[in-house]
């Protein structure tokens, strides 16, 4: 590099782009945040919906299924799970109900995690919550 | 044992390099049992679990390195700072903690089912379990936040009692960084939406913030030893490269708020800032080139320099290219959640980080055991492993996307196919995949391996 480019001048673009940067994100982050509601209808998140939140987490679904495109890719994308078992909770419910308990030979199979029916509409709920979420029409297709 | 280190406390790091490389095999055996139930759905159903698997996988990858990088930290700082570490002995204490924690939580995953491990770690009274890389238990997590705080003490007293460099101040910003962001694990509201957003101030301003300071101030400090050149060249060129990541890397998070229900301006913003991520990755491919190029000695290591310029490819590739390949809002709706983003994941991680650990492994351990080089037969030994590993990760990082291109094409475009149904037709992607895995444990065992032949040894310069 240059001679007239001074480790000074490197220094500053460094501390200088840093905190001006910074600034900018959390600024964006502060609008999104009060914008969300218009996107997120958390006024229906229910008591159901949080446990459903819950049983999702205590359990690892993320470890093989995506969640609105994140999580692992080993299994289907559930952030659209409710309009493709034609926005049915009891289709999800009796799904996940019914796992085998050895799995299906040669194929990846679901674990039964046994749990109780609250849970069942819990997740369900969940969901179904999940699915109605402003995401910009992602997925394209009903596939997920 | 006699070594050449210029600070007897240097040597608190041959622990967390020898415990890094340690839980590395762990984390490849967990990588080649995923790869297999890719292909063999059944494999090992119900004792291991994908999702079981899978969280090994990456928690062990996490964990191994921050290990590398404290050892990295604990070897580079009293040297640049020219004075003793402030307490070696909490620098093993913390070892061993964060080392027993690690243990402790891996036997979690594996011997009592996820739900069971929440319960009995009273996740109930504070839920921070269940989110993809964040799935230690709450009490796990609260003794990382100490293990942290404990090293970061000891290494910013050490670093602010003595000689001031660049390359300590920048690994202390990115260490500080690291251990600030980590706090956002403990953030987990009941709206999703929430969730999402702040967890991504975990995941993607490590890897692709804060990280990639301590990355640029492990391959300068290499490069200062390795090629002798001036300081202020080095000086200029890392905060350079430190500036481009973070400009680029900060507002870049916009990349993953496309389709999570966060407001669609994110798409330009995130789409501009993040095509320009590659830019740091580039100039630390320069970087590296360049200071070998117009070296002032031959150090003896050459399997460091191959190492440190590997590093540079790799990562410029991993995570520039292959990244850049998916980050546009447009692109990114069809291939967002799909092998693309494994495929990129992949080589990211190994270019990146797994291979700026082992450049700082492959520089100090040789000096640790007493001598400025190994002998030529461990090097070409380990440069052996370097080739098997870096070639095998690139057909991983191929096969990966052919089949996330594959992926895409039946299952996002048009009415698409049932994703069961369009999984069985990559199941040729999955199995070389798999076999370049297996390569990959190969090149791994033979890195082991060139830690253990003796050969003649190198006279100290």
């Amino acid at each position: 590099m240059s001679e007239k480019f001074t480790k000074g001048m490197a220094r500053n673009i460094y501390f200088g782009g840093s905190v001006f940067f910074i600034l900018v994100f959390l600024a964006l982050t502060f609008d999104t945040v009060e914008r969300l509601p218009e996107r997120d209808h958390r006024e229906n998140i229910t008591e159901s919906v949080a446990l459903g939140k819950k049983v999702w987490e205590d359990n690892n679904c993320i470890g093989c299924h995506t969640l609105m495109g994140e999580g692992a890719y080993f299994a289907p994308e559930l952030g659209n799970v409710y309009d493709r078992f034609g926005k049915s909770k009891e289709a999800i419910k009796a799904f996940i109900k019914s796992r085998p308990v050895n799995g299906i030979p040669g194929r990846r199979s679901m674990p039964q995690f046994n749990l109780s029916e609250e849970e069942l509409e819990a997740i369900a709920d969940f969901l179904k919550w999940t699915s109605e979420i402003d995401d910009a029409n992602w997925p394209p297709n009903i596939q997920g | 044992m006699t070594t050449l280190v210029k600070y007897q406390s240097q040597l608190v790091a041959k622990p967390y390099f020898i415990a890094a490389i340690g839980l590395f095999i762990g984390q490849i055996l967990f990588g080649l049992i995923m790869g297999l139930q890719y292909v063999w759905g059944d494999f090992l159903f119900p004792e291991i679990p994908f999702n079981v698997a899978r969280m090994v996988h990456t928690n062990l990858l996490i964990v191994w390195l921050l290990f590398g990088f404290m050892g990295a930290a604990y070897y580079m700082v009293p040297e640049e700072a020219e004075r003793e570490l402030h307490s070696p002995k909490l620098a093993i204490a913390l070892f061993w903690i964060f080392l027993v924690a690690g243990a402790l939580t891996v036997l979690g995953y594996l011997l009592v089912p996820y739900a069971r491990l929440a319960e009995i770690t009273g996740n109930d009274l504070l839920p921070t379990m269940g989110r993809e890389f964040l799935e230690q238990p709450t009490i796990t997590k609260i003794g990382i936040v100490i293990v942290a705080l404990g090293f970061l003490y000891n290494i910013c007293l050490t670093i602010l009692g003595g000689r001031k460099t660049v390359v300590n101040i920048i690994l202390m910003t990115g260490l500080i960084g690291l251990a600030v962001m980590f706090l956002f694990s403990f953030y987990n509201p009941e709206n999703l939406v929430l969730d999402k957003f702040f967890w991504w101030w975990v995941v993607h301003l490590w890897v692709e913030g804060v990280w990639e300071l301590i990355l640029a101030a492990i391959m300068a400090y290499v490069l200062i030893k390795t090629t002798g050149i001036d300081r202020e060249v080095i000086d200029k060129w890392l905060y350079i490269i430190v500036a481009a990541a973070l400009i680029t890397g900060i507002l870049g998070t916009g990349h993953h708020y496309y389709y999570i229900g966060t407001p669609e301006y994110w798409q330009p913003i995130g789409g501009i800032f993040s095509a320009m991520e590659p830019i740091p990755f580039f100039m630390m491919t320069l970087f590296a080139f360049n200071m070998v190029n117009k070296r002032r000695r031959d150090h003896p290591n050459k399997a460091t320099v191959l190492w440190a310029m590997g590093t540079g490819v790799l990562a410029f590739l991993g995570a520039g290219v292959w990244g850049f390949m998916h980050t546009l809002a447009p692109v990114n709706y069809y291939t967002h959640g799909s092998q693309i983003t494994a495929a990129h994941g992949h080589m990211a991680f190994y270019g990146a980080y797994v291979m700026i650990v082992l450049t700082i492994i492959s520089y100090a351990m040789p000096i640790m055991r007493g001598r400025e080089a190994n002998s030529n037969k461990a090097q070409v030994v380990e440069m052996w492993s370097f080739w098997l590993m870096s070639v095998s990760m690139v057909f991983i990082t191929l096969f990966l996307t052919g089949a996330g291109i594959l992926q895409v094409w039946l299952q996002r475009m048009g009415e698409g196919q049932n994703f069961m149904v369009v999984q069985d037709q990559l199941s040729i992607f999955y199995w070389l995949r798999t076999i370049s895995g297996t390569v990959f444990m190969l090149g791994l065992i033979v890195y082991v391996i060139s830690f253990f032949i003796k050969g003649e040894e190198k006279a100290a310069t």
